[in-house]
């Protein structure tokens, strides 16, 4: 029985991928992440072929291999991208953030998007009451004053990245992604086939587990795709904003350039090795989930499929 | 001669998956004053008729041979502008299910007012005398003309619509479906009242449905449609009561009734075709009881077998 | 003498509507009304009416999809009509099962045909795995999907209207219920395929002695599949008896005048339709007099004054509610 279904499985899986093959954003989109994926899990290799971490830690590093020239330095064959203003070797440094920010955004919109299926699905099948109280909450979610909230915590305890996707996976998770969410969960639970199903002497958790969710869950996945891209692109902003206070991440590496002032006037072209490389990848990861998501359109709303 | 001639008509649309050849080689004719029932199940290929003959068809859909003529004019090498000048005017059309097509924002006079003004320039005030007098003729009462769509009964939904095809004073209507999602005591009523109207006006009908009883009723011929082509032509009588071709027997064998003998039912077995890969041969053949080796081989033509009588089958009944 | 499988007394549903945003009273649908019928074991009583006369809000109250907001609902002598959930649900859910319109739609598309018709053993805690692939095999056999191995994994789009609706009557069918509510079953299915889904049910009916409630609209396809048949109009039972008694000797004037306009496949024959005025409309606090008063062709002053006529036994068993047969 189980081997029918595994084959079954791959059928279906094949038949996807030609439809997503067949969208010209969501091929291209792949191709980013999984780059950017090998590129941030070759970090610990990198660190085994420059072979010193007291030179090549991104976090504690310092390029004393450089001495006497000044930090922040230009590319050299030794720093590829060169170093910070506090001589932590650059090329480094993006691999450690890529990957931070890979876990940050797939914990952050994973999480998110599995409370906003579990509870726009609830909220649909129940109604009433139970709706009210979760659209309401949704409501007060999405007007959630973010940034006064982070700078009011980042004075108490520290905010790590692994703190900011679990806040990021609530907000995400309640909001207005429930909302979404909870509509296409109403109109699978309007169909007969749930109505059958009652019949058939299902209870409540059988009918939302085996019947709503399945049905509502390629939405959810397109949802996170585009979770990632709100997550990662949501930490750069702050850490830019210095509204966090993560050690190390892309949007830290811009705001720790911001910060020392080389970001101004003629500087930008100069210094351009402290911006530019965490900036483009910030851009292309962002854009490499969201051709994913655009991809995913095709294969999972039925409708927009070519005739 | 005729008013409409339709002479192997062939239509195809073109899609990811294949060709679908939803009209193939279709004849038939429907004189001045008289009422022409085209009937079979989904995907017969009857709407698709219907979209040809107006050519409103999509993009993907391309007229690959044959004629329409309507009063000697051919339509199928007509340009675009020139057959705006036919629709509506001419040859109108009630589509399936346009009751719910009726636009909830506006009052239905309002838009029976616009589809008269796009063809026929004229004043308001004109305008609504001729809804008046259309509306008289369909049955529903001239002052229900400024309300909204949603104060309308399906039956009146049903009758503004046949309102607006008659508009322009068209020498032929297609009614596709009309009656499907009435009642049974509406659909009494309208089918009466369009009969009523195409006498009245010496208009030519097409009907097309697939509930046989219907067209039974209100036809004076009738073309019988399986897998986009026709497959058997000739009055309604003898179709009913002699009908030759082993598909046009089936379906009146499967139909039950109200009245008359309460007959055993006789089970057809297999579904209509898929269009984009038909069978080879007759199309009806896998679920034929009639089939022989020729069937499988070779298409049957459509041939007159006796006078105004026309079938396609290698075997048929006698 | 065969048992009553299941028998309703004085059903009623109410539905409330929405009063509009100045109106503090509440207005209700009368969507079921003083409704009384048995249904014997092995026998199929049709449910027939206009769009709107109740017959599918009464199908989902037999099936428990519902509540009721009166009367009483026996199963085998017990009345189930206050059931909410439980133990007790499951058990009627054994016992009693329905087939829907849509072929389409009543069918989880996510899921295998198999899964479709596994579900109410899965969910009854009927069998093991192996017990049930089974069932499913024997059970898709039985209503004529032939060989079942091909067909047990594929997805309900794969699969043709006529074969769903088969799927659909397996997957009530596999849990052994002893009376079987067919809302439409047919109506969406091509012409040509109808007759072979009407004979499986006609075949499986006699195999396992069912009692059946046939919900339909169409009543030619009634008299085919139907013991008696039940007329119902704005939410009240206004004819029954004996299907061709009914059919060929209608007594109550909404009856006759339904059954003078059904269209006849048959050139030869004239019908007189028998004119009524006005059409249906919802039932939203009627007047307790009959309800087909503002209608009726042959309605009195009588009619007017009085509450809605009783059924009354006509003779042999055809009631009518009417004061004027």
């Amino acid at each position: 029985m189980w081997k029918v279904r595994v084959k079954l499985t791959a059928k279906s899986l094949r038949a996807n991928w030609g439809m997503f093959a067949h969208s010209k954003l969501g091929p291209i989109g792949l191709f980013l992440i999984v780059f950017f994926l090998l590129f941030g899990l070759v970090h610990p290799l990198y660190l085994v072929y420059r072979g010193s971490d007291k030179i090549y830690d991104p976090v504690v590093g310092f390029a004393y291999d450089l001495l006497p020239e000044g930090n922040p330095h230009p590319p050299t064959l030794s720093h590829p991208l060169g170093t910070d203003i506090l001589g932590r070797d650059i090329l480094g440094q993006l691999m450690h953030s890529t990957a931070k920010a890979f876990m940050l955004g797939l914990i952050a919109a994973g999480f998110g998007v599995l409370i906003s299926t579990l509870v726009g699905s609830i909220a649909a099948y129940f109604g009433g009451f139970i709706d009210s109280v979760f659209m309401r909450l949704a409501d007060v979610v999405m007007l959630f004053p973010l940034i006064a909230f982070l700078v009011a915590l980042s004075a108490a305890i520290e905010i790590t990245l692994f703190k900011l996707a679990i806040i990021l996976a609530i907000l995400m998770g309640f909001g207005g992604t429930t909302i979404i969410l909870k509509s296409q969960a109403l109109t699978v639970k309007v169909k007969p086939f749930i109505e059958a199903a009652r019949v058939s002497g299902g209870g409540h958790f059988r009918i939302i587990l085996s019947h709503i969710i399945p049905n509502v869950l390629p939405l959810s996945f397109l949802y996170m795709m585009f979770g990632v891209t709100t997550a990662i692109f949501s930490e750069a902003i702050l850490s830019y904003l210095g509204f966090l206070n993560v050690r190390m991440s892309l949007g830290i590496m811009i705001y720790t350039a911001n910060d020392s002032g080389y970001l101004i006037g003629s500087r930008l072209g100069t210094y351009w090795y402290l911006w530019l490389p965490p900036g483009l990848i910030i851009s292309l990861l962002c854009a490499g989930f969201y051709f994913v998501g655009r991809g995913l359109d095709e294969v999972v709303n039925p409708r927009l499929r070519e005739r | 001669m005729a008013l409409l001639e339709v002479s192997n008509l062939t239509m195809h649309y073109t899609t990811r998956v294949g060709d679908v050849m939803a009209v193939d080689s279709v004849d038939f004719t429907l004189e001045r004053g008289r009422a022409l029932g085209l009937v079979g199940e989904s995907g017969c290929g009857k709407t698709s008729i219907a979209m040809t003959i107006l050519k409103l068809l999509p993009e993907n859909a391309r007229i690959l041979g044959g004629q329409i003529r309507f009063d000697g004019v051919d339509l199928v090498p007509l340009s675009e502008d020139q057959m705006r000048k036919y629709r509506w005017d001419h040859i109108s059309m009630v589509f399936q299910a346009a009751m719910n097509s009726l636009n909830p924002v506006y009052t239905v006079g309002d838009q029976i007012l616009e589809a008269i003004q796009h063809h026929m320039p004229m004043k308001e005030r004109a305008v609504r005398k001729r809804i008046a007098e259309l509306f008289n003729l369909v049955g529903l009462d001239p002052a229900v003309m400024d309300q909204y769509p949603h104060e309308y009964s399906g039956g009146m939904k049903q009758r503004a619509v046949i309102a607006m095809a008659l508009s322009c004073d068209p020498s032929i209507i297609i009614a596709d479906e009309p009656t499907t999602a009435l009642d049974v005591i509406v659909q009494d009523r309208i089918l009466k009242q369009i009969d009523k109207i195409r006498e009245e006006l010496n208009m030519g009908m097409i009907y097309i449905s697939h509930d046989i009883a219907v067209i039974a009723e209100v036809s004076d011929r009738i073309g019988v449609m399986y897998a986009g082509k026709m497959v058997e032509f000739a009055d309604t009588h003898t179709i009913f009561k002699s009908p030759v071709h082993p598909y046009t027997y089936a379906l009146m064998s499967t139909f039950p009734s109200v009245k008359g003998d309460k007959r055993e039912l006789v089970e057809l077995s297999g579904e209509p075709p898929n269009l984009i890969e038909p069978p080879l041969g007759c199309r009806f053949h896998p679920r034929c009881p009639r089939v022989t080796a020729v069937c499988q081989e070779q298409e049957p033509v459509f041939t007159e077998v006796a006078n105004e009588h026309f079938c396609a089958c290698w075997n048929q009944r006698s | 003498m065969n048992n009553t499988t299941v028998e309703v007394v004085d059903l009623k549903k109410l539905f409330p509507m929405a009063g509009g945003l100045f109106s503090r009273k509440v207005r209700y649908i009368h969507a079921v009304e003083d409704l009384s019928f048995k249904i014997q074991e092995g026998e199929t009583l049709g449910l027939v009416g206009e769009s709107g006369c109740g017959k599918t809000t009464t199908g989902k109250l037999l099936v428990k999809l519902i509540p009721p907001t009166g009367g009483h609902i026996y199963f085998n002598g017990s009345d189930v009509a206050t059931i909410e959930g439980g133990a007790l649900l499951r058990e009627y859910r054994r016992k009693v099962q329905m087939i829907f319109q849509d072929p389409y739609e009543s069918m989880n598309p996510r899921k295998t045909v198999y899964d479709i018709i596994a579900e109410p053993l899965v969910v009854q805690k009927v069998g093991n795995i192996v017990e049930r692939e089974t069932m499913v095999a024997e059970m898709l056999s039985g209503v004529g999907i032939v060989p079942p191995d091909t067909f047990m994994f594929r997805y309900p789009h794969e699969l043709s209207g006529g074969q769903r609706q088969r799927v659909a009557i397996a997957r009530a069918m596999v849990i052994n219920p002893s009376f079987l509510v067919a809302d439409e079953p047919t109506s969406m299915l091509d012409v040509s395929v109808r007759t072979g889904v009407m004979k499986l049910m006609l075949q499986l009916r006699k195999e396992f002695n069912l009692a059946v409630l046939y919900i339909t609209h169409d009543l030619a396809v009634a008299r085919y599949m139907c013991d008696r048949l039940a007329v119902m109009y704005l939410g009240r039972m206004v004819e029954l008896g004996e299907t061709e008694e009914v059919l060929q000797n209608p007594l109550h004037p909404y009856t006759k005048a339904l059954i003078s306009a059904i269209p006849i496949p048959d050139p030869t024959f004239t019908r007189e339709a028998i004119p009524i005025k006005g059409g249906v409309s919802k039932p939203v606090d009627p007047h307790p007099r009959c309800r087909f008063y503002d209608r009726c062709p042959v309605a009195t002053d009588g009619c007017e004054k009085l509450e809605h006529p009783p059924l009354e036994d006509k003779g042999s068993g055809h009631y009518v509610a009417c004061y004027e047969v």
